[in-house]
């Protein structure tokens, strides 16, 4: 440390400091103080805010919309999470390994998450097509009458669901990547000397060693899904007939279109209590089973 | 519990660009070749069908079966979408809301990085600390009280309010602290005994040494930027301020079946990212892992 000292040290602190608080303070610190403060009221930006106590989250215990929009989100999670983690630990794995070709591999799984959500959601619209999508064209090749996806308020949420897959397994590949990378390779032949078969490698060196990043990689992946909002907006809409209506889409909806302020920010605190709370469950859970070194 | 949070955050900054590490072979190569061929099959096949869309003449977008190569091949799709939209002048939006938005970034976050790094005051820590209690928040919590106070400002359907709420990035200063922290203190003792100032430290010293960890920042908050959708959705409603997802959403509400010209959208809006991905891969692969975070 130099030049610690006097009023002129203070004014280079402030000088480095002043625009990043500045800015933090007016673009974060003073919505999210407001934004809690905008659960207690109704506005709706025409006439002016009115007090309602904690009437909106009595509202939203009462909100049909809200329970159906939870219930979706965590269906998302529940398909997604398991698909996008297996798929690139496998995928991780394999490209692991000294092969031919293997960056242009990497860099095929990783043009999807570069790619702008709106655009591949777009695009895997016009894919789920009913009548003239490539899906069901394949599916029908191999004999398979595909449903009407997008249309159809069962397959809607699996199409959403895939879509997201597809376009997240390169992040956390990456993520699976960089771990296997932190593995010595001297446990890997120590257990070939001992006669450990591949599978047996697998489970008791990769997985274990790989538990910090799995476990990190997992709560990403959690935090992310609960804020699903994107692809549902331009997939479906959150339909058809609200089946893929998600929590970040009601937050807009009501925010956006009704302008519900209070409602919207009520919503958008429960976003954040159950985003938290999965941390902190996932913070307790993983000394059970999470291996550092 | 942030701090456990972060733990293997802090790590990976050591991480190196596609890593290397050889593997005892799982299976034969014969079988790993198949698989690889078939998932990344998976993964081009979409952006080709994409691609070929947009190259179609309106007869052959919804033929059945789909006509894969695109025959006669034509821009009409891209040419025509210039017409009916402006779609360059979005390009020129997105171009500059990502541009400005990681500049005013890279300073300001390094600014404060240095603060936070390289020199001691009262409070210091606690701040640091409150910096990263706001990464615990996700950002749909704030975009109400954010939409309010833009159009207290007047700032819909302005430039401002497209790019200075995304500036200030409490996620980019801890990225480049953890990184400045990591910088030997000998050069910049050396410097200030040269009567040199903590600016001249900073700029001189600092930023110089800490390219890597500002190129990883810079590629993230571009690529974060112009992919952005739900600030953007609510910031602009003026079609000549749109940024090209935006763009892109509504000209899918206008042209709902034109499905060649809607990938034409697409692919404007896909390829110049991928053309910076392809030219600095090194730093998306380090982003990825730290900025899982920023979620």
């Amino acid at each position: 440390m130099v030049g610690q000292r006097g009023i002129r040290y203070v004014g280079w602190i402030s000088l480095f400091l002043l625009p990043s608080l500045i800015g933090l303070t007016i673009f974060t610190l003073i919505p999210i103080l407001s934004s809690l403060a905008l659960t207690l009221f109704e506005w709706d930006l025409l006439t002016p805010p009115r007090f309602v106590g904690l009437g909106n989250f009595q509202r939203l215990i009462q909100d049909q919309n809200f329970w159906a929009a939870l219930a979706h989100t965590l269906s998302f999670i529940a398909g997604y999470i398991p698909l996008v983690m297996v798929i690139a630990l496998g995928v991780a794995v394999i490209l692991n390994q000294k092969l031919k070709g293997v960056i242009l591999f990497r860099t095929a799984f990783f043009i999807p998450v570069v790619s702008a959500w709106v655009a591949v959601a777009l695009l895997w619209k016009w894919i789920f097509n009913p009548k003239f999508g490539i899906f069901n064209y394949l599916l029908g090749l191999v004999g398979i009458q595909g449903p009407t996806w997008l249309f159809d308020p069962q397959w809607a949420m699996p199409a959403i669901i895939i879509t997201s897959v597809w376009k997240d397994i390169g992040f956390v590949m990456v993520m699976f990547l960089a771990g296997l990378q932190g593995i010595p390779t001297e446990y890997y032949e120590a257990a070939a000397i001992d006669g450990a078969g591949n599978w047996q490698r697998f489970r008791h060196i990769t997985l274990p060693l790989l538990s910090p990043i799995t476990f990190f990689a997992l709560i990403i992946s959690l935090i992310n899904s609960f804020q699903v909002f994107d692809q549902v907006w331009i997939m479906t809409g959150g339909g058809p007939a609200g089946a893929t209506s998600v929590l970040v889409e009601q937050i807009v909806k009501n925010a956006f279109s009704y302008s519900r302020m209070g409602y919207a920010a009520a919503l958008s605190w429960i976003l954040f209590l159950l985003v938290f709370s999965a941390t902190a469950l996932q913070m307790r859970l993983q000394k059970h089973w999470v291996t550092y070194d | 519990m942030i701090e456990t949070a972060l733990r293997p955050l802090t790590r990976a900054i050591g991480v190196k660009a596609w890593p290397a590490t050889e593997l005892p072979r799982l299976t034969s190569q014969g079988i790993l070749y198949t698989l690889l061929i078939v998932s990344a099959l998976f993964m081009i096949v979409p952006f080709l069908w994409m691609l070929s869309t947009s190259l179609k003449t309106d007869q052959y977008v919804l033929s059945m079966p789909p006509q894969f190569f695109p025959w006669p091949l034509t821009l009409g799709s891209y040419v025509r979408l210039a017409e009916l939209f402006p779609i360059g002048r979005m390009f020129f939006n997105s171009l500059v809301v990502a541009t400005l938005t990681t500049l005013g970034q890279l300073l300001t976050c390094s600014m404060a990085a240095y603060a936070f790094a390289r020199m001691r005051f009262r409070g210091s820590s606690a701040l640091f600390l409150a910096y990263l209690a706001t990464l615990m928040i996700p950002f749909q919590v704030t975009i109400t009280p954010l939409f309010i106070l833009m159009r207290y400002l007047g700032w819909i359907n302005t430039y401002q309010g497209l790019i200075l709420p995304g500036v200030f990035s409490a996620f980019g200063t801890f990225l480049l602290r953890q990184f400045f922290l990591t910088i030997p203190h000998e050069l910049e003792e050396a410097a200030f005994l040269d009567g040199a100032s903590h600016w001249t430290i900073y700029w001189r010293i600092i930023v110089p040494l800490a390219k890597p960890a500002l190129a990883t920042l810079g590629v993230f908050s571009f690529m974060g930027s112009w992919n952005a959708f739900l600030w953007p959705l609510f910031v602009v409603r003026d079609l000549e301020l749109m940024t090209l997802p935006v763009g892109l959403a509504t000209l899918h509400g206008r042209w709902l079946t034109e499905w060649n010209l809607v990938m034409a959208g697409t692919v404007i809006t896909v390829l110049p990212m991928l053309a910076v991905y392809l030219l600095a891969q090194q730093y998306f692969v380090r982003g990825v892992v730290l900025s899982g975070i920023k979620g």
